[in-house]
């Protein structure tokens, strides 16, 4: 009994049966077990994602009409300003945002790593945003930054100021934007700061303690240097979604004006789904692909780290 | 020593009252907008279009409230919104378990090459794709439809990643127990090995069905008739033609309206919500 235990574990953690007659017929039986999400799998995102490849070489419209073409999809759109402008919009907006979500959710961290009940409560409330959908957030704050009747309007005149009119401002749109998103999204790294600062071995903290290390000496030396995956983690992670900006910029301002705040995804949903040049918005797609492929090695690259970093 | 010790944790809690203060103070900064839509919902359509400062001053009403009880989407959205979340958390628990199940524990031709090309999946963008599932919808007449608005979830690889990584972690000697007993193998997997997964089921449950709920380009490019409308999409409907619409006490009870269930929910699930959302991310 214990030998064939032994074997079976020598077989690898897989195979926990052994070798019987008609072994083989079962094996390919087992494949029922993966085949439905398989077959979801293959029809609805790698053939897409491939499908689109070839369809990028096309001029094609929303009617089937196609024509190969070649690169000139991407030759156009290395020579279109209104892309480039976005390509631009989008790194603008993700500087803007993912270095403050990173502080600010690493301040409240720390700040709220404690086991009272108000740290608790607080908790729960800088999380409760990131419940929301796109379109209540985007409500919520155009009601903010409306310069007729809006909070910070309202607000602005009680210190005897005009209103600024946030959403129609080539300069102030996309920080409005980012000032959403961030409103929105500082939930996520805030539990992902908190979750790692759970994990710093208590030990250190008596050790410095011992030292007599004052609050900033402990921070520096024994939380930060601690934390420094997760915060590198962090980034990507922020990169990686706010590169994906769409609701906000379709909803807040649709790209305005004058495309000052129109990001890479609201271009391709513009050419895609309004202009249906769709060859076109396809071969944009590849490149989005291509930016968010990089991110996603990188966070596989440091998430794989866990000792080592 | 022992005073330098007193004043040091005197200075301590001083500058824990301090740090105290001023993440109330941001707290406070974090609910002034929905603090602001709860109070314009609470004012006639009529009154704000004078003036939104009346606000802060009585009285309030609850009539743009009545109004939506009595007239208006927002309860056939919401209903769509529960049956694509339900359907879709379902429909991801499913296959999840199933094939997180077989990549775990089965043996298969190809196995190992095809849980690698699946986890290439967690880096492809819906933006990538988006334009040709669109296309192959039209083309399969599933626009307008629920499963139309489900199936795309279900094809996410991340469930499946997720529940691999959990059945790889129970140990296989209650697989083999299960076997002396004569268990076939799906009563393993469905009386023995699915029960303990139960914690990855939640997790996977609420991230799927949040990221549903909260879903804004897919079903507004595949359920363009307005009885299909999520709620998502549906308030989103109502902002576009923000200034000409029924009117912003209207259009804030409305978002009030929307936002309940989801923050009752939060209320009361908060750790398993916390826990789903950033356990997905890592």
């Amino acid at each position: 009994m214990s030998t064939a235990a032994g074997q079976l574990s020598d077989l690898g953690r897989t195979r926990v049966q052994p070798a019987r007659a008609g072994a083989q017929q079962s094996r390919w039986s087992h494949m029922l077990y993966v085949a439905p999400f398989l077959f979801l799998y293959a029809a609805l995102l790698v053939y897409p994602l491939f499908a689109g490849f070839w369809l990028s070489l096309h001029k094609a419209d929303l009617f089937g009409g196609r024509r190969f073409v070649g690169f000139e999809n991407f030759e156009r759109l290395s020579n279109d300003q209104v892309f480039l402008g976005a390509v631009g919009n989008t790194f603008y907006f993700i500087v803007l945002t993912v270095p403050a979500l990173a502080i600010i959710g690493l301040g409240l961290a720390l700040a709220l790593n404690r086991q009272t009940r108000t740290a608790a409560v607080l908790r729960g409330v800088f999380f409760s945003s990131s419940v929301l959908s796109v379109t209540i957030v985007t409500l919520l704050w155009k009601v903010v930054f409306a310069p007729e009747g809006g909070f910070l309007a309202n607000l602005l005149e009680a210190f005897g100021r005009p209103p600024i009119a946030f959403l129609s401002s080539a300069e102030l749109a996309l920080p409005a934007i980012a000032i959403t998103t961030i409103w929105w999204c500082i939930g996520l790294p805030m539990m992902l700061f908190l979750a790692a600062l759970q994990q710093v071995p208590r030990e250190l903290y008596e050790a410095a303690a011992l030292d007599n290390a004052g609050r900033w000496k402990t921070l520096w030396h024994v939380t930060l240097p601690s934390i420094r995956r997760t915060f590198a983690l962090v980034l990507i992670i922020e990169v990686v979604l706010q590169f994906q900006l769409f609701g906000q910029a379709y909803l807040m301002t649709q790209g305005g004006p004058n495309n000052a705040s129109r990001p890479m995804v609201l271009f391709l949903f513009e050419v895609g789904f309004t202009r249906w040049d769709v060859g076109y918005a396809v071969a944009a797609g590849q490149i989005l692909f291509g930016f968010i492929a990089i991110a996603a090695f990188a966070q596989y690259l440091v998430a794989r780290r866990k000792e080592a970093f | 020593m022992r005073t330098q010790l007193a004043s040091g944790a005197v200075g301590r809690a001083f500058g824990d009252r301090l740090i105290l203060a001023a993440t109330i103070a941001l707290a406070i900064v974090m609910v002034i907008p929905m603090l602001w839509a709860v109070g314009l919902s609470l004012k006639t359509n009529q009154e704000l279009l004078v003036d939104t400062q009346s606000v802060l001053k009585a009285p309030w009403t609850l009539i743009n409230y009545y109004d939506i009880l009595i007239g208006s989407g927002v309860f056939r959205w919401l209903l769509n919104s529960i049956i694509v979340s339900t359907g879709m958390s379902l429909g991801v628990l499913v296959l999840s378990s199933l094939a997180g199940y077989g990549f775990a524990r089965l043996e298969f031709p190809g196995r190992n090459v095809i849980f690698v090309l699946v986890l290439f999946g967690l880096a492809i963008p819906e933006q990538a794709v988006i334009l040709v599932r669109h296309q192959l919808f039209s083309d399969l007449d599933l626009h307008n439809t629920y499963a139309g608005l489900m199936l795309p979830g279900m094809s996410a690889p991340f469930g499946v990643f997720l529940m691999t990584q959990y059945f790889k972690a129970i140990p296989t000697e209650i697989d083999e127990a299960a076997m002396l007993d004569n268990a076939s193998r799906f009563k393993i997997f469905w009386r023995v090995l699915l029960p303990m997964t139960l914690p990855a089921q939640a997790t996977l449950g609420i991230f799927t069905f949040l990221h549903a709920w909260n879903d804004y380009w897919w079903p507004m490019v595949s359920g363009t008739n307005q009885q299909m409308y999520t709620l998502t999409v549906g308030i989103a409907s109502t902002q576009q033609n923000f200034a000409e619409s029924a009117g912003l006490g209207y259009l804030m009870a409305q978002a009030v309206f929307a936002s309940l269930p989801v923050l009752i929910v939060y209320m009361f699930f908060q750790k398993y919500i916390v826990r789903a959302v950033s356990g997905a991310a890592t």
